[in-house]
């Protein structure tokens, strides 16, 4: 080995310093911040008091009464339910759909493969905040969808079919936003598939839909796992689909933290909301590292 | 491609039809039909209406080009373009050269202590949800106090295209012969000619595609931008969030439509930039 090929520990480290740095202060850091101001008192006029409180994580749980009790209060814990639920139901429908979609594709010519694939990419590049706009004039009163029924007499010249600020908005916004990080992984892990074991299966008389249960998923599991996690972790932060297709009433964790800071001004409650979320996206990351170990030890002979 | 590769695809291809014909199902044309045209509808319907004459955004009366016109002649729509442009340019410069270094040190470094480490805290800002990032660092700069205007966001935005511009750069150097500065070494080349000269050129492809990818991620970027920025520091995602606030118009879809030309234009690029060359791979 030569002495340009492998750079030695000094200049490693050197090299290394400004991603660590820039990192390490202004978003390690800020981490820490959130979790300490997480556990103080707010002070009304903005701001928060340095005092040590779990104020912010009873306010998520209970609230106060006349009398100053604590009384069980699910409000929050509706707006938790919402956010996992919605992400959940976002990731179950891009796995349906990105699987079709991504064998589709890899069925097809190289030259048109490449086309099909590209033709994903290039709305997934273009503002997110525009694209959940677009959905608000589709789904809108008025608007895309209800043009046609109200020409046809379906619905009365003003009528509406309601869809948007609705939970079935939000969800499609969420599908809509990151189907394509479904379909993607999938395809790749499909590329690779061999499709030798497809053709002995059906060789060995098996039934297409037990084929693809019992050959292809399993091979394509890693796929479907990293498309699944790639998914649900943004899903479940989204602030942009609740808050456009979702109306003032229906809150998910990552517009409730938004309100805290630009609204409501709570920021312990609005940190500790920020912290609940990420521990749901760390535990959804280590599960899928569990689980990518799993499938990896799977997927060996 | 070699002529061995390329026939290998073919007879790969082969093979996957032959597998089409086998697990066939009629359904899926149709529906990968029904996701294209999901995927792209949105955007048709942008474009279309930032056409309509109409005051209202959701009820069509003609072909018009004059909200494109309100746009060109809105100042705050202007200066809020401008903000994007000052930042995504200095994100991407600061963010482009911070990715490169770890980058080489990472793929040239051998295997070392701390290596994952160092790959996780550089996947960090993507790992972490965009809304938790942007409310840890506006408390971070109220907390410091740090007020620098546009420099805030700079700083912000340059944390997020770390990752993005450094994916690229790592992949092009992963693939690139190592013999190659091995022999400019053996050639008495110094360390820095050998950089300069070698491996520098070689990998500008990979710094390119990731400067495109950063640029792009800083332009559209919104809820970070949106908790960081106030009056004076506004961007074009955060000024176009507020005018959907104040109500959903045909100027919308108007700035919309340019701001989805240039991603567009931008994208292409990078694909261009970042695609095989067919005598490499």
């Amino acid at each position: 080995m030569s002495e340009v090929a492998v750079i030695d520990a000094r200049r490693r480290w050197l090299a290394l310093a400004p991603a660590y740095l820039v990192i390490g202060v202004f978003m390690v850091i800020p981490l820490m911040i959130m979790v300490a101001i997480s556990f103080m008192e707010q002070n009304v006029y903005g701001g928060v008091f340095r005092v040590f409180s779990t104020d912010a994580y009873t306010q998520f749980l209970f609230q106060r009464d006349f009398d100053g009790n604590l009384v069980f209060n699910p409000a929050y814990l509706v707006i938790l339910g919402r956010s996992v639920a919605l992400a959940a139901a976002a990731t179950a429908i891009c796995v349906a759909v990105g699987f079709s979609v991504a064998w589709f594709i890899v069925r097809q010519p190289p030259r048109r493969r490449n086309l099909l694939v590209f033709l994903i990419t290039i709305p997934f590049w273009t503002n997110l905040l525009v694209r959940a706009y677009a959905w608000v004039i589709i789904l809108g009163r008025g608007g895309v969808i209800d043009s046609p029924f109200r020409a046809l007499g379906l619905l009365g010249p003003d009528g509406t079919l309601g869809l948007l600020y609705t939970n079935t908005a939000i969800l499609i916004g969420l599908t809509y936003t990151y189907l394509p990080l479904m379909v993607l992984p999938i395809y790749a892990s499909l590329e690779k598939l061999d499709f030798r074991l497809v053709e002995a299966a059906s060789d060995l008389y098996a039934d297409k839909w037990w084929t693809m249960r019992q050959v292809v998923l399993p091979l394509a599991a890693p796929g479907v796992i990293a498309g699944a996690i790639l998914v649900f972790v943004p899903a479940l932060g989204d602030f942009i689909s609740p808050n456009l297709l979702g109306g003032a009433k229906r809150l998910t964790l990552g517009s409730l933290v938004q309100f805290q800071f630009a609204t409501a001004r709570n920021w312990p409650f609005g940190a500790a909301v920020a912290v609940i979320l990420l521990v749901f996206v760390m535990a959804s990351l280590a599960l899928y590292v569990r689980l990518t170990r799993k499938a990896g030890k799977a997927g060996q002979p | 491609m070699s002529a061995r590769t390329r026939r290998r695809a073919e007879t790969q291809a082969e093979t996957h039809s032959g597998a089409g014909r086998i697990a066939h199902f009629g359904w899926l044309g149709p529906l990968a039909l029904a996701f294209y045209a999901f995927l792209y509808s949105p955007i048709v319907v942008l474009i279309a209406y930032s056409f309509n004459d109409s005051r209202f955004a959701m009820i069509w009366q003609g072909f018009s080009l004059k909200w494109y016109a309100t746009v060109l002649e809105n100042g705050d729509i202007q200066t809020a373009a401008l903000n994007s442009l000052v930042v995504a340019t200095a994100a991407t410069a600061i963010s482009v050269s911070i990715a490169t270094v770890a980058a080489l040190a990472l793929a040239r470094g051998g295997a070392f202590r701390g290596k994952t480490l160092s790959m996780g805290l550089i996947a960090l800002p993507i790992v972490v949800p965009e809304i938790v990032t942007a409310v840890a660092t506006l408390m971070f700069f109220s907390a410091i106090g740090l007020s620098l205007g546009l420099g805030n966001l700079i700083i912000a935005h340059t944390v997020f295209c770390i990752p993005f511009a450094f994916m690229p750069i790592r992949a092009r150097l992963q693939g690139m012969d190592e013999t190659l500065e091995q022999a400019a070494a053996d050639l008495y080349a110094s360390r820095w000619e050998a950089f300069r000269l070698v491996t520098l050129p070689l990998l500008a492809p990979g710094i390119f595609a990731g400067a495109v990818l950063a640029f792009v991620i800083s332009l559209d970027d919104f809820i970070i931008s949106l908790m960081i920025s106030d009056a004076g520091t506004t961007t074009l995602p955060v000024y176009i969030f507020s005018m959907i606030r104040r109500g959903v118009t045909p100027e919308v879809n108007a700035v919309s439509t340019i701001l989805f030309s240039v991603s567009l234009v931008l994208v292409s690029i990078y694909w261009l930039a970042s695609r095989p060359k067919k005598d490499e791979a």
